[in-house]
C-alpha cells in the first residue's frame, strides 16, 4: 500500500492514518470460535450417529437365527487367510487389465464421440456406424460380449492371434466401455455453448483445432466425474474376465472355495476390491476437485 | 453524513483472498432512500464489497450493519439476509435453461412461497414496468444485452428488497442500452429504492447519486456529493482516476 502515509483530505474519514498490522478483532476471534464450534459439533453428531448406526446393524444381524450358518461358509479365519496370497496374485492382474484397458477406452472412445459429433452429409455413413456400435455395445450385457469374444473370435483360427484368454477379456471389455465412453465425451461435447465454437473459428482456428485445443478441454473436464465413474466401474467389471477362465481374483477365489469347503475367499476377494476402489474414488474426487470445476465455462 | 439510521453500515470491514488483501478497514455508509455510488479503478475491491453486503463472501474482520444487524456474524440466517437485497452483475447471469417468466417467478415462488398466478402476476407487472412485457415467454439467449440486463433487474425487484446492489450493470452493454438501463436505475432511485451501485459511468453517478465513494487501497478515500469529489475532488489519488477516466472519455 503505497498510499499509506498520505494524508486524507477526504470527508470525515474514521479510518485515516497510517495502517498497524492486521490482527484479528475480538468480535472475529468469537466468529470464528463459533464457527470452530460448529463444525466440531457436526463431526461429533455425525461420528456418534454412525457408531450407533453401525453397532444397530452389527446386532442386528448377528442375532439372525441362521447367523451361525452364514458365519460358518462365509468367515472362516483360517480359509481367509490362506485364501490372501492366491487373492492378491490375481488383483495384480485384474489391475494391470483396469489399467490398459482404460488406456484404449479413452483413446478410441474419444474418436467414436468425435465421429458422432460430425457434422455435414459427407460424414453420414461414419456418423451411423459409430452410432450403430455405440447401440450394440450399450445395449449388450457384458458377460455376453466376453462369452462371444472369448469363446467365439478364438473359434474362428485366424492367423496371429494370440491365444491367451486375458487378450479377449479386454477386447470385450474395450468394446463395452468405449460405449460408454463414447457417449458420455459425447454429451460432454454437446454441452459446450456454441459461441466457444464461434469465438475459436473466428480466431481462425481449424475444425480439428478448435476441437482439439477449444470444445475437448472443457468437454472432458465438464464430464470428468462420470469419466472417473466408469473407470471406477471398469476396475470392478475386470473380475468378469474369470468366466474366460483367467485367473484373476475372482477366478482364484473360486478355485479356493472349492478346496477349503466354504466361501470364504470370495469375502476376502470382495474385500480386496472395495480396498482397492476406495483409494481410487478418493483421488478421483480429488482429481474432479482439481481439474474439474473450474474451466467449464459460464460466466461469473 | 450521520450513522444511527444508516440501512447499511459496514465498519472495519476486512476482506483478503489469500495474500491480497482486497478490503482493509473498510467503513461505509447508506441511509435509506439514498443512492451510494462506488467509484475507483479496476480491481481496487467494488465488486467484493458489493458480495460481502449480501454475503456471497465471509468477510474475514469488522462489522456489516443491515438493518441494524451484524450480517457478517455466522449465527444469522444469511438467506434471510439475502432475500431482504438484491444484487445485479456486470453478467446478468439469468438462468438460460427458464424463461423470462421463470427466471422471475423462481425467487417468489421458491423462497418466499408466492403461489404461482399471483407470482406471475407480479412478475408479468415488474416486467412491464422493465419495457419487456413482450418478452414473457422469450428464452434469456433470445434477448439483447440490455433487454437480458432489465430481466436481471426485474429479477431482484420482484421480490421487493429494502437495498438493491448494482454492479457495473452497463459495462457489458453499448451506449444505447446503457442509457436504457441506468434510466431504469434513476426510475427506482425516484421511487425511494436505497442502492449501492458500483459503476464506472461517470455520467450516471453525477446525476444520480447522493454520494460517490472513490475506493483505493481497500478503503473508501474520498466521499461526498457527487459536485465535490468528480468535480473538485480533494485526494490526489481520486483526481488521478479521474484524470484517467477524462482521458478514456468515459466522463
Ligand atoms: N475469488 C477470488 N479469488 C482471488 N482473488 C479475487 C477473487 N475475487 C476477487 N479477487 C481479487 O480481488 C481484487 C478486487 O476484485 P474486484 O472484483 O472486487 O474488483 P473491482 O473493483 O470490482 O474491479 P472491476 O472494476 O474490474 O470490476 C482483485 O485484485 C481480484 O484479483
Ligand atoms: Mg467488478
Amino acid at each position: 500500500m503505497a498510499d499509506q502515509q498520505r494524508g486524507r483530505a477526504g470527508a470525515d474519514l474514521s479510518t485515516a492514518g497510517p495502517r498497524p498490522a492486521w490482527s484479528p478483532s475480538p468480535l472475529q476471534l468469537d466468529r470464528d470460535r463459533h464457527r470452530r464450534r460448529a463444525g466440531v459439533r457436526s463431526a461429533v453428531v455425525a461420528a456418534l450417529s454412525t457408531v450407533v448406526f453401525g453397532v444397530v446393524l452389527v446386532l442386528a444381524i448377528t442375532s439372525t437365527p441362521g447367523w451361525p450358518r452364514i458365519q460358518a461358509s462365509f468367515l472362516v479365519p483360517s480359509s481367509a487367510w490362506a485364501a490372501v496370497p492366491d487373492v492378491a496374485r490375481g488383483l495384480w492382474l485384474n489391475l494391470r487389465i483396469m489399467v490398459v484397458c482404460a488406456a484404449v477406452v479413452f483413446v478410441l472412445g474419444l474418436s467414436v464421440a468425435v465421429l458422432r459429433t460430425l457434422r455435414g452429409a459427407v460424414f453420414a455413413p461414419v456418423r451411423w456406424l459409430a452410432t450403430a456400435y455405440t447401440d450394440l455395445f450399450r445395449g449388450l450385457p457384458l458377460i455376453l460380449v466376453l462369452l462371444l469374444v472369448g469363446y467365439g473370435v478364438p473359434g474362428l483360427r485366424l492367423q496371429g492371434l494370440p491365444g491367451d484368454p486375458v487378450f479377449y477379456g479386454c477386447i470385450a471389455l474395450v468394446l463395452t466401455y468405449t460405449a460408454y465412453v463414447a457417449e458420455v465425451l459425447r454429451a460432454g461435447i454437446e454441452s459446450v455453448h456454441p459461441s466457444q465454437r464461434a469465438a475459436a473459428r473466428a480466431l481462425g482456428l481449424g475444425h480439428a483445432a478448435t476441437l482439439r485445443f477449444v470444445v475437448l478441454p472443457q468437454a472432458v473436464r465438464r464430464v470428468l466425474p462420470a469419466l472417473l465413474n466408469d473407470l471406477v466401474s471398469l476396475q470392478k467389471d475386470s473380475g468378469l474376465v474369470s468366466v474366460l477362465g483367467v485367473v484373476d481374483a475372482i477366478r482364484a477365489a473360486q478355485i479356493l472355495t472349492a478346496k477349503e469347503g466354504n466361501f470364504t475367499p470370495y469375502l476376502v476377494a470382495g474385500a480386496f476390491f472395495v480396498l482397492l476402489t476406495i483409494p481410487m474414488a478418493r483421488v478421483t474426487d480429488a482429481v474432479a476437485r482439481r481439474w474439474g470445476a473450474p474451466g467449464t465455462g459460464g460466466a461469473v | 453524513m450521520s450513522g444511527g439510521a444508516a440501512l447499511l453500515s459496514m465498519r472495519g470491514v476486512r476482506k483478503a483472498f489469500g495474500r491480497t488483501v482486497v478490503l482493509d478497514g473498510l467503513d461505509l455508509d447508506v441511509d435509506a432512500h439514498r443512492c451510494v455510488v462506488l467509484i475507483g479503478a479496476s480491481g481496487s475491491g467494488k465488486s467484493t464489497l458489493l458480495r460481502c453486503v449480501n454475503l456471497l463472501e465471509t468477510v474475514d474482520d469488522g462489522v456489516v450493519e443491515f438493518e441494524g444487524r451484524d450480517i457478517a456474524d455466522p449465527r444469522i440466517d444469511a438467506d434471510a439476509v439475502r432475500a431482504r437485497t438484491g444484487i445485479v452483475f456486470q453478467s446478468f447471469n439469468l438462468f438460460p435453461h427458464l424463461s423470462v417468466l421463470d427466471n422471475v417467478t423462481l425467487a417468489p415462488r421458491r423462497v418466499h412461497g408466492v403461489a404461482r398466478a399471483e407470482a406471475e402476476d407480479r412478475a408479468v407487472a415488474m416486467l412491464r414496468r422493465v419495457g419487456l412485457q413482450d418478452k414473457v415467454r422469450a428464452r434469456p439467449d433470445e434477448l439483447s444485452g440490455g433487454q437480458q440486463q432489465r430481466v436481471a433487474i426485474a429479477r431482484s425487484l420482484v421480490n421487493d428488497p429494502v437495498l438493491m446492489l448494482f454492479d457495473e450493470v452497463t459495462s457489458a452493454l453499448d451506449p444505447e442500452l446503457v442509457a436504457e438501463v441506468l434510466g431504469l436505475l434513476r426510475e427506482l432511485r425516484e421511487d425511494g429504492m436505497t442502492m449501492l451501485v458500483a459503476t464506472h459511468e461517470m455520467g450516471f453517478a453525477r446525476r444520480v447519486a447522493d454520494e460517490v465513494c472513490f475506493l483505493h487501497g481497500g478503503r473508501v478515500l474520498e466521499r461526498g456529493a457527487p459536485q465535490q469529489v468528480l468535480g473538485e475532488p480533494v485526494e490526489p489519488r481520486t483526481q488521478e482516476f479521474l484524470r484517467s477516466i477524462v482521458a478514456a472519455g468515459r466522463m
